[in-house]
């Protein structure tokens, strides 16, 4: 069902973890519909994405595209970062089965919502850059549950 | 281990060798068309009613109640159509439940599409239809209830007896998939008042592509295929002969070992169950806690997503499955598990393991190991988990 590059991203995914005082957080995805991804970045003075995190909650598909997304912007410039699209993931693993395309998606979104954060905190405009969506899940619904 | 260890038997079984090897004559020495009239065709026409035989024998009916099909799926969608169209002049209504396999409720979908109307009971947390609202449900145009038996994916078995007393108080007949029950539990069509009842071979360790439908005598239900006389001018077609005798010395098998295996699979489901819920946080059985049927464990994991287990699970020679919506091929988790009411993060981690007699207690010492690292490992990833702690 899935490449070489996307197992290998899913079993040994890069840059998994947080960022302690990170420069910025971002989460995207919802609980409902089975996929979460939050990145985490530190951005020097320069602009420069020096390090990159991420964590995920989904299939397969969601840990690969949220690995390679964070090789794909580590060491780039805030305005490199913003022009990495969801095909540019698709690309990097070689392809997804086309039911898991919109993990590509939320991984693009991801990249974004940091970069939102970003400029949110610093007070700054980054050409380009629209406000992500969040929602992300309904604390009500999950404790009704009884474990 | 290099060993795979198959936790998957609702999805299907190991076709057992001594199946395989009753079928055998019957594709290149006994090829005959049992309808043909010459003395060779004669050895075919005796294999399937020796098989059939077998199978009336196994839910207390007559063989002449019995008319095999392509499998379970058919055989619904057969009890469905079939009566709705013999019995639409009485009226258009049919009852089933939440949680019943796709091949009734999309069945049911097709049906109302058709001006007939449908009503899906509800179900309990634990997966037991709601007795009350189904009897209330009932209307004089009601002309089938159509209930499963025990459930594909949570296990949970259905109080059958008291849905046919109710079936038969109001004269309504009663139709049961029994997929996955048949040849792990004890069925007696009589004693439970079942009016139709479906089933497959090939998950009792039959071939797969063979079912049946069992029509008690004096339903009017008419032919769903259509040509020639066989299966009693009720489904056309020349018979399967080599999987109709695969079938009947599976259900042979089935019968004549359920005692000892369900035995079996009851200590190690609930050495599994017991293991995983003491062992592993923020875990919940799903289904019933002792109505369920003896092969069947199904786990959600708080904070994780199914298909991530299984593909682990896979790279460790595990084989199971899950609820998940990624493997689904669609955007909602199983409607089984929304059915019983949880919310969709919590179906999306779903496991469900089914057993065989064939599995042992070091394999399940192995799986119970794989998914504490997995569940462990994933939770490590999931930003979900990390707001959990964060917030304790």
């Amino acid at each position: 069902m899935y490449t070489k590059k996307v197992m290998d991203h899913f079993l040994n995914p890069r840059n998994m973890g947080e960022i302690e005082n990170p420069s910025c957080v971002g989460t995207v995805g919802n609980a409902k519909c089975g996929d979460i991804m939050r990145m985490y970045m530190d951005i020097d003075e320069n602009g420069i994405i020096h390090d990159v995190k991420f964590k995920t909650f989904g299939c397969g598909a969601a840990v690969a595209t949220s690995s390679i997304a964070t090789e794909l912007v580590k060491g780039k410039t805030v305005e490199e970062a913003l022009k990495v699209t969801n095909k540019a993931v698709v690309d990097a693993l070689d392809g997804l089965p086309p039911l898991k395309v919109h993990c590509s998606l939320l991984a693009e979104e991801a990249i974004h919502a940091a970069l939102w954060d970003y400029a949110e905190k610093n007070g700054i405009k980054i050409e380009g850059l629209k406000k992500p969506k969040s929602d992300i899940h309904d604390e009500e619904e999950i404790n009704k549950v009884s474990y | 281990m290099e060993k795979k260890i198959y936790l998957d038997n609702a999805a299907t079984t190991k076709t057992k060798p001594e199946v395989v090897e009753a079928m055998l004559p019957y594709f290149s020495e006994l090829y005959g068309n049992p309808s043909s009239v010459y003395e060779f065709a004669a050895h075919s026409k005796k294999a399937i009613d020796e098989a059939r035989t077998i199978i009336a024998d196994a839910i207390g009916s007559e063989s002449t109640e019995i008319y095999f099909t392509g499998g379970g799926t058919e055989a619904d969608n057969w009890a469905l159509i079939a009566t709705a169209e013999a019995y639409g002049q009485k009226g258009k209504h049919i009852i089933t439940s939440k949680i019943e396999h796709h091949a009734i409720l999309h069945t049911c979908e097709y049906l109302q599409k058709r001006g007939f109307e449908v009503t899906y009971i509800d179900v309990d947390e634990s997966g037991i239809i709601k007795l009350d609202q189904l009897e209330k449900a009932i209307r004089p145009t009601t002309i089938l209830i159509s209930i499963m038996f025990a459930n594909n994916e949570i296990g949970t078995i259905q109080p059958i007896r008291e849905i046919g007393e109710i079936a038969r108080k109001h004269n309504v007949l009663f139709h049961t998939d029994a997929v996955q029950a048949f040849g792990q539990l004890d069925i007696n069509v009589d004693e439970l008042g079942i009016d139709m009842l479906s089933a497959s071979a090939h998950k009792l360790n039959g071939p797969k592509g063979i079912g049946f439908l069992y029509i008690r005598k004096g339903i009017r239900i008419r032919s769903f295929i259509h040509g020639g006389a066989q299966e009693r001018g009720r489904r056309a077609g020349t018979e399967n002969v080599p999987y109709a005798v695969g079938f009947g010395k599976a259900v042979e098998i089935a019968m004549k070992t359920m005692k000892e295996r369900t035995k079996k699979e009851i200590e190690l489901r609930d050495y599994l169950i017991k293991r995983i819920l003491s062992e592993i946080p923020y875990t919940r059985l799903n289904g019933h806690r002792t109505r369920r049927l003896p092969n069947n464990a199904n786990f959600s994991f708080q904070f994780i997503e199914g298909e991530s287990l299984l593909i682990m699970l896979d790279m460790n020679n595990i084989c199971a499955s899950s609820g998940s919506a990624c493997t689904s091929g669609s955007l909602d988790p199983s409607h089984v598990l929304l059915a019983i009411g949880l919310p969709h993060e919590i179906a999306h981690g779903s496991l469900r393991l089914t057993l065989s007699d064939e599995n042992t207690f070091e394999e399940m010492d192995y799986t119970v190991e794989k998914i504490k690292e997995t569940v462990d490992k994933l939770r490590k990833m999931s930003p979900l988990y990390e707001d959990f702690v964060r917030t304790r």
